[in-house]
């Protein structure tokens, strides 16, 4: 097992370098010159430019430039944004926010989507099953932005329930609405997941064997077949927090959370690299830890699987 | 916090019933004028740190005009007004005295003296800081020296202490608006600590204005900016409410969402997304009202089809065939208004009818009869199409450029279409190093109230925003003769007869005049526009 987790971590090496070299690659080659983003609408006297092209090293070959900045992050130095603040405070800054947001949403799917699933399973072509199967595709098919001006609407204009927007604390509490939006699609999805997997395994040998051995309902409903159902659900739940840190781009923007999805659009469209790239794999180290999680938590969830 | 958990099932059941029946919330205001509230207002936030001489976009501009004042501060209107200056005097337009009020002072008790002044403008100046608003020191003479490629110098001859109020100014050649320039924000005065550590100043900066930082990190980045009245200042812009807080958005719909729900104060501009409604939802609570920008599109000389005597007629052709009228009232729901020179109406010596200004007005036949006249001079190449570029990540571009290259297309009877490009940086990288394949949507935002302004930056040659690559000595000799002009109405008569030139080339055809579309909130009033199209903040009254 520990050997098992030695060789994981050992493998992120490597996804972190080539993730940082490619992004870093990708922003290098978007068209358009940052020298004419910095320079803003009304454009720079060539001395200015030459300044500004010596400063952010926008000269040197991609190479260079790379090198330059994996230098920096061994050293615990990620340089400075295009707004000549540093990466580190930004990130500092702006992860914290986005990973309660990601959180939120993370347990609102987790536990509305298994607890719903679960007894749409159970009650397999009732009433409930069939409304919860109807009103999750719509969710999943109306747009994540859609939703979330709705939403906004109503729960935060109309009703008056929160704020339309995030304060800059952005504390656990106002981020719920955003956190139901950001989840919303992916709570659909656990739901349907959860569902099938319930549905299947309700009908299992062992299940049939555990209540013929004279075990409660509630413990054949808990131990044997929730627990069996969960492996693709949680295998979807740790794939889908880089698709939440991702999706929160959108939702972000929308509720005026300050986090790091509006630090990565603007730095996006500035081209400014090292800021994209230190945002970037911050987001595939917490992907790829989050996956490590899941394939340990299958060993937990099925006895059957071994890790050596 | 009076959020209620709602399960998905209840929230979408809720959604049904309140888009049913249009159920409505909002609270009321009222009561007493309060010379102490906060009020709110948005922004995005600043690009650069909060150095005058920096910041030439409208997310620091707002924070940094709000709290450094200048020699002059501009009215509703835009007519210049003393500030910090006792007098600013000039014999010939090129050697200009400045005497600066007394015992004015820094918000951190240093004091504002002629020394403030010349230190800030070298600062400005000098290429070694980089500074983005360099450019306007370039009429004082030794801007040259300083501003060269790799010049360590930073120090303008132009400039003079003579005492600690006074200190005069020599320009390279008389400029007849000189003194008219002095409010842009550029030419304010820092402190000398500023010039320590101008890093640190930037985040926490400190100037003599109508607000002051509220603490030390009053600048919460991607958040807020706390700004809070400064009680010593005195000046034609004292602020009759405690403060501001800039709310910094990342999307202009969610600002206006707050301000329906009273969340927010002052709104500057109306999303494009609720122009068509703006005034059902907030009623008298919102402006319309013209400020000097304008927007235009710029067709580069280096296309074939558009350059030479053909390329002049073709031009015209193309002005007569929009009608500006018709995509105003249905793209922008009647939000601007149709433009007939190169400059903007707010400004003083703006005439609606120069010469030459009805190549501006629709007239389809003689669009088309311009168009043969130039068919028979050169062929059109249909190789070459028109295409009009625009940036596709903010500004709602898309819907006017259609309309605009749909009437062109139906009116001349030539291939048009809008060209999109994902990002701003990417249409500018194109446009300033000439490898455009069409036209572009183009424009100017005044700096300072002049029509001089609003012509030098954008068509003179080798200027930064010339983006068709006009070139044109007889106008640029005219701009000159305005400049040198020993009075103001000389002065613009000479600018008037350079706009009439432009009108006649059109090296960009104009379109239209920008407005100003603000909202306000329940709590607050007395909200107007400035002559550039922001809200004039320290004017605006809240209730408790």
């Amino acid at each position: 097992m520990l050997w098992y987790l030695f060789k994981r971590i050992l493998q992120l090496i490597p996804v972190f370098l080539g993730a940082t070299l490619l992004v870093y690659f990708l922003v290098f080659m978007l068209p358009g010159d940052p020298l004419a983003a910095l320079c803003g609408e009304k454009g720079c006297t060539p001395g200015v430019a030459a300044a500004l092209t010596e400063k952010y090293h926008l000269d040197d070959p991609f190479l260079v430039q790379y090198v330059n900045y994996l230098g920096g992050l061994f050293t615990g130095d990620l340089g400075v944004n295009f707004s000549g603040r540093e990466i580190g405070s930004i990130l500092e800054n702006a992860f914290p926010v986005t990973a309660r947001l990601a959180i939120e949403a993370l347990v609102f799917e987790g536990i509305f989507g298994v607890i719903f699933g679960l007894y749409a399973g159970l009650k397999r072509g009732k009433l409930f099953d069939s409304t919860v199967l109807v009103i999750s595709l719509i969710v999943i098919a109306i747009p994540i932005f859609v939703l979330a001006f709705m939403l906004q609407f109503f729960v935060g204009v109309r009703l008056g329930l929160a704020k339309p927007t995030v304060s800059g604390t952005a504390g656990w509490g106002e981020l719920i609405l955003p956190a139901v939006v950001l989840g919303l699609v992916s709570f659909a999805y656990v739901l349907r997941l959860t569902r099938t997997s319930v549905a299947e395994n309700a009908n299992a040998d062992y299940v049939r064997t555990a209540t013929a051995k004279g075990l409660t309902r509630g413990r054949v409903i808990r131990v044997h077949i929730l627990r069996n159902s969960m492996i693709p659900v949680a295998t979807f739940l740790g794939a889908d927090l880089g698709a939440l840190m991702g999706g929160a781009v959108v939702t972000e923007g929308i509720f005026n959370v300050p986090g790091i999805g509006s630090q990565l659009y603007k730095a996006l469209t500035l081209g400014d690299a090292p800021t994209v790239v230190s945002i970037v794999s911050i987001m595939v180290l917490i992907f790829c830890v989050a996956n490590l999680l899941v394939d340990l938590l299958y060993a937990w969830l099925d006895p059957r699987i071994r890790y050596a | 916090m009076r959020f209620s958990r709602i399960s998905t099932f209840a929230s979408v059941a809720a959604i049904s019933v309140l888009a049913l029946s249009g159920c409505g919330g909002g609270t009321a205001g009222g009561g007493e004028t309060d010379s102490s509230a906060i009020i709110t207002a948005d922004s995005v936030e600043p690009q650069n740190p909060l150095v005058p001489t920096n910041t030439s976009e409208n997310g620091g501009g707002v924070v940094v005009g709000s709290i450094f004042s200048g020699l002059i501060a501009y009215d509703e209107d835009g007519k210049p007004q003393n500030d910090l200056a006792d007098s600013i005097d000039s014999d010939d337009n090129q050697n200009w005295t400045i005497k600066i009020k007394k015992d004015k002072k820094f918000t951190n008790g240093e004091p504002v003296t002629a020394q403030s002044f010349v230190d800030s403008w070298n600062y400005g100046a000098a290429v070694k800081n980089a500074q983005s608003g360099a450019n306007f020191f370039s009429p004082i003479e030794g801007y040259d020296d300083v501003s060269k490629e790799g010049s360590e110098e930073d120090k303008m001859s132009g400039l003079q202490v003579v005492d600690d109020n006074t200190f005069t100014v020599k320009l390279k050649s008389p400029q007849s608006d000189f003194n008219l320039r002095l409010g842009y924000s550029a030419y304010v005065p820092m402190p000398e600590s500023a010039f320590k550590d101008m890093k640190a100043f930037g985040e926490n900066p400190v100037g003599y204005g109508p607000y002051k930082m509220a603490k030390e990190g009053a600048w919460q980045h991607n958040t807020q900016i706390d700004l809070v009245k400064n009680d010593d200042y005195d000046g034609p812009q004292k602020a009759k409410n405690g403060g501001v807080t800039f709310k910094l958005y990342q999307n202009p719909d969610t600002a206006y969402q707050d301000l329906l729900a009273n969340n927010l104060d002052v709104l500057q501009q109306i999303p494009t997304s609720a122009l068509g409604n703006y005034k059902d939802d907030l009623g008298d609570r919102s402006l319309d009202e013209p400020y000097a920008g304008n927007q235009t599109i710029a067709i580069p000389y280096y296309l074939k089809n558009w350059s030479g005597e053909a390329g002049k007629l073709r031009r015209q052709a193309l002005s007569m065939a929009i009608d500006r009228d018709e995509v105003i009232k249905v793209i922008l729901n009647g939000t601007r208004k149709p433009a007939t020179d190169m400059t903007a109406p707010v400004l003083e010596g703006y005439k609606d009818d120069v010469k030459n200004s009805e190549n501006t007005k629709f007239d389809k036949d003689k669009a088309k009869e311009l168009w043969e006249q130039a068919e028979k001079i050169q062929p059109y190449d249909t190789s070459e199409k028109f295409t009009v570029a625009y940036n596709a990540d903010a500004g709602g571009h898309k819907k006017w450029v259609d309309a605009v290259t749909n009437q062109i297309k139906n009116n001349l009877g030539i291939e048009a279409e809008g060209k999109s490009y994902s990002t701003f940086k990417e249409v500018r990288t194109d446009a300033t190093s000439g490898k455009l394949t069409g036209a572009v949507r183009s424009g100017w935002l005044g700096d300072y109230p002049s029509l001089y302004n609003f012509m030098e930056p954008t068509y003179t040659k080798g200027a930064n925003s010339n983006d068709s690559k006009y070139d044109n000595p007889e106008f640029e000799k005219k701009l000159d003769e305005g400049l040198q002009a020993k009075d103001k109405n000389a002065a613009n008569k000479a600018f008037q007869e350079a706009d009439s030139m432009l009108l006649e080339d059109l090296p960009a055809i104009p379109l239209w005049y920008q407005q100003a579309n603000m909202g306000w909130s329940e709590s607050v009033s007395n909200v107007k526009a400035s002559w550039n199209g922001t809200p004039m903040y320290f004017d605006v009254e809240k209730s408790s």
